[in-house]
């Protein structure tokens, strides 16, 4: 078990073990992403409701599954990088902030989008939509910050005490549809109780879930394996890499 | 109208008859399809940035120890 945490801590072990895990991955989620897509639009019945528009909801929820999730991630690496110092949970933070930013725009454009036939508007100072735009500011500001700082210690401390302090928005938007009154939706899936949304729904929206995680955890990846060679640019394993690449 | 019905029902066929009814989805089309078009285009640059920096960063690395190299002249003295 410690032996795996000395490993974990280690660049050339990291970047080769991801290496790895990504050449399995990525090629099924992309597999998972486009059945869960075509199930979605193509062999699902409209909602009887909303008509075809629900369709979205295919992607909208899983970004928004994934950012809240991201965020978590973002913080908890944060808080190690600052109790333990430890160097890659700083490059995980830093890896996690532009992903995160990425999926809470998804899910708030695709809200939008949804919400002009639904609700007749494209955006509304809605708690729910006004709380996930702020999480949009704070992976932003995570990505900003870390840009400003010329020290990189510096820049992952302050990032760290950012992020922790943006956790505060994550109940709120949780809990946003219940404590306010809202146009958006409360949760159609639960764990506790029944959910919602008829099973010919749930089965290819799980899948969606399902495969956002694992893009999303390829897109960390990737990024913390850019960010690890340019850390470690001086180190010999990062030069033996460089002196394999062909100029073209 | 009954037999389309039980068509349908009977196993898992797509929903949408036609092409046309596919990209017009009963006039929801523009909606659904703008926002898979723009998911789409989202997670290809989040997936492809960090390809491109990684590919960029070692061929400049790659560069870098060769003139290094050069300057040193065929000593490898001069890697570290």
């Amino acid at each position: 078990m410690w032996s795996f945490f000395h490993k974990l801590g280690s660049p050339p072990w990291l970047y080769a073990i991801s290496g790895v895990i990504l050449r399995w991955l990525l090629p099924l989620t992309l597999l998972a992403l486009a059945v869960g897509v075509t199930w979605g639009l193509l062999f699902t019945a409209p909602d009887f409701r909303q008509g075809n528009s629900y369709r979205i909801i295919y992607i909208h929820v899983p970004a928004a599954v994934v950012a809240l999730a991201g965020y978590y991630l973002m913080a908890i690496a944060g808080a190690i990088n600052l109790i333990w110092r430890m160097k890659m949970a700083d490059v995980a933070m830093k890896a996690a902030a532009p992903v995160g930013a990425a999926f809470t725009f998804i899910a708030l454009f695709t809200g939008a989008v949804w919400g002009k036939p639904t609700w007749g508007t494209w955006w509304v100072w809605d708690a729910r939509i006004t709380s996930m735009l702020i999480l949009l500011f704070l992976y932003l500001g995570v990505v900003a910050l870390y840009e400003a700082f010329d020290n990189k210690e510096a820049a992952g401390k302050a990032c760290a005490v950012l992020s922790l302090v943006g956790m505060v928005n994550i109940p709120i938007i949780y809990k946003s549809v219940d404590w306010w009154y809202s146009l958006h939706q409360p949760a159609s899936i639960k764990f506790t109780g029944d959910s919602t949304i008829d099973s010919s729904m749930l089965y290819p929206l799980l899948l969606m879930i399902a495969s956002f995680y694992a893009l999303f955890t390829c897109c960390l990846l990737l990024n913390m394996r850019a960010e690890l060679l340019q850390r470690e640019a001086r180190t010999q394993w990062v030069r033996k890499l460089a002196s394999a690449v062909r100029p073209h | 109208m009954g037999a389309k019905t039980r068509q349908r029902s009977a196993a898992p066929l797509m929903y949408f008859d036609s092409l046309h009814a596919l990209l017009t989805m009963e006039g929801h089309g523009a909606y659904v399809w703008t926002a898979y078009l723009v998911t789409t285009m989202v997670i290809a640059t989040v997936l492809l940035a960090p390809l491109r920096r990684r590919r960029h960063f070692l061929v400049q690395l790659a560069a870098e120890l060769k003139r290094a190299k050069g300057a040193s002249g065929t000593s490898t003295r001069g890697e570290r």
